[in-house]
């Protein structure tokens, strides 16, 4: 169907078409992409009008920084749990709610999904003051030592308020994409397999589970890239603290950058950063594929 | 066997629907002590306000400017959801229909810078923005939502424009429409479903969305609900009955927008996900 047949009938079309797109891409993304690298090689602090190259310089402070490792392995930390506990908690919740087995199906999906609609920052203030005032009051009430004492406070402890927080607000969102998967599952193969005598756990080991990968490399993949980036909820719930005991790796970068004022730094950490979760989430997917079935 | 079957069931009920409660419980804490004073809250966070008075919620209206907040939020989300629609799928209908080479050098890389996350360009984004004086301005921060939301949704486009057929595009075009003409009497309205999907995965995204505001709005008129929030937090960090009507009133709005279109949300989060 190509109807434009000269050089300039084409370009024409393009600049209508795809120009506006074209530039926002260009001018958002790939020039600060490229500039940022170049910034890495300065030793810039954003006000200064000259600054010199240093080479490789930067990557060497930031490999040699312990507290970005410190902060680095944090958030390692905090992916680890995140990730197996919310792909957990929703592929049950997903497989509960799959097949009319219970009463307000529809009801208890639309209500799971309720944190998903409402940004980090709101959520990690609601938090702040759940964990700050109700379950301090909960503990003390009830004499339970545990809870007596904000978790906020406690360097030990601040890093699971933030687990519990991202399980809380993305185990809806994950439920969801299991639901599709689930209901792709052909119906047939679960009842063959019931007529042949498979009690319902080695069904959901043998059949689903195995047929669900597909869905489980969306979703990992998707806490993945979410849990190194959180930012908002951590802002928002515990600012780092206490004594930085909850800086994850998004914070740092940008303290760095904008607070610290050491823009090269900075994004000398942010760039190794992109560079780490991607290798990180293209091995996951390559790893995941390998399990794949077909039905 | 029927009835332990009947027993696991209803077992079952039970254990979901008090996970239910359990999760919603957060909303529920932050409702009954928008309506209290702080003396309330600090002495039982679970009772119900001695009276239930409104004056929590005028207060925070009033002192987060909580209108000129919410119309900011309103004209970004809506400017920058819309915009990204209709370019997106104009430029995701040229790569489709034409094998340019340009075409297939583009859509590589937008698919591919789907990969970089904000953060490793918000610094050299606020440089390059900031050095032509361009930050501090809600038409800047709808540009750079073009910008981080045109490759997604090219890319959404992509997938279902292929399966459209030709025929009837080919026969309007022998009746004499131009190439645009086509496009916006006759394929943009098949993508309907998808432009849902879309506008309502991006109204998710920027309606919530607060590092790039935060970097890119600095004076305080300008900024979006998420951004007056938390800086009232900071302002009023002790006032805790102040705080739960601010967060009240923040969420409320988003509520009832699900209320009215959940099936949509929930359709659309799904087909979202299967595509990408």
């Amino acid at each position: 169907m190509a109807t434009e047949k000269r050089f300039s009938d084409k370009l024409k079309t393009y600049l209508l078409f795809a120009g506006p797109t074209t530039l926002v891409f260009l001018t958002v993304i790939i020039l600060p992409f490229l500039f940022g690298i170049y910034l890495t090689l300065t030793n810039w602090d954003g006000i200064a009008k000259t600054y010199t190259f240093v080479r490789l310089d930067n990557y060497l402070t930031v490999f040699k920084d312990p507290v970005f490792w410190n902060s680095f392995l944090l958030t390692v930390r905090y992916v680890l749990y995140t990730v197996v506990i919310v792909n957990t908690l929703g592929f049950i919740l997903a497989y509960a709610l799959t097949g009319n087995s219970v009463r307000g199906q529809n009801l208890l999906r639309t209500g799971f999904f309720i944190p998903n609609l409402i940004g980090g920052i709101i959520l990690g203030l609601v938090w702040k003051f759940i964990f700050s005032t109700v379950l301090v009051f909960i503990g003390r009430s009830l004499e339970i030592g545990a809870l007596s004492y904000s978790w906020l406070a406690n360097p030990n402890k601040v890093l699971w308020t933030l687990i519990i927080v991202s399980v809380w607000q993305y185990s809806g969102y994950m439920m969801i994409i299991f639901i599709a998967g689930l209901s792709n599952i052909p119906r047939d193969l679960i009842e063959a397999a019931t007529i042949d005598g498979a009690s319902g756990f080695h069904r959901l080991r043998s059949i689903v589970l195995p047929l669900m990968v597909p869905s489980f490399i969306v979703t990992v993949f998707l806490t993945i890239q979410r849990g190194f980036m959180v930012y908002d909820v951590n802002l928002a719930l515990t600012d780092g603290g206490p004594f930085k005991s909850s800086e994850l790796i998004s914070m740092h970068v940008y303290k760095k950058a904008f607070l610290a004022q050491q823009y090269g730094v900075g994004q000398s950490q942010a760039f190794l950063l992109f560079v780490l979760v991607a290798a990180i989430s293209l091995t996951q997917v390559y790893f995941t594929k390998k399990l794949e079935v077909e039905a | 066997m029927r009835t332990l079957q009947r027993t696991l069931k209803i077992l079952k009920s039970i254990s979901l629907y008090a996970l239910l409660v359990i999760y919603l419980s957060p909303f529920f804490f932050v409702l009954i002590n928008s309506f209290k004073s702080r003396r309330e809250i600090i002495s039982n966070p679970f009772n119900f306000p001695d009276v239930w008075s409104l004056n929590n919620f005028i207060n925070a209206f009033q002192r987060m400017n909580f209108a000129s907040a919410f119309f900011n939020s309103l004209v970004i989300t809506i400017f920058s959801v819309v915009i990204i629609a209709v370019l997106s799928s104009m430029t995701a209908y040229l790569f489709v229909r034409t094998d340019w080479r340009i075409n297939k050098i583009m859509f590589f890389a937008m698919v591919a810078a789907m990969l970089i996350p904000f953060q490793a360009i918000m610094i050299p984004l606020v440089q390059i923005y900031g050095g032509l004086n361009l930050l501090n301005s809600r038409w800047s921060l709808i540009y750079m939502y073009l910008g981080f939301g045109s490759s997604f949704a090219v890319f959404l486009y992509h997938g279902f424009i292929k399966s459209i057929p030709l025929e009837l595009e080919e026969a309007a075009m022998i009746d004499g429409c131009s190439r645009l003409q086509v496009f916006f009497k006759i394929v943009f309205p098949l993508l309907k479903s998808t432009t849902l999907t879309l506008i309502i995965l991006n109204v998710l995204w920027i309606w919530n969305d607060f590092l790039l505001p935060s970097l890119v709005l600095i004076s305080p008129v300008n900024r979006t609900l998420p951004l007056t929030t938390f800086y009232f937090h900071g302002t009023y960090t002790s006032d805790y009955g102040l705080l739960m009507a601010a967060l009240m009133l923040t969420i409320l709005p988003v509520i009832i927008f699900y209320a009215l279109t959940q099936k949509h949300i929930i359709k659309g989060v799904m087909e979202g996900a299967i595509k990408a």
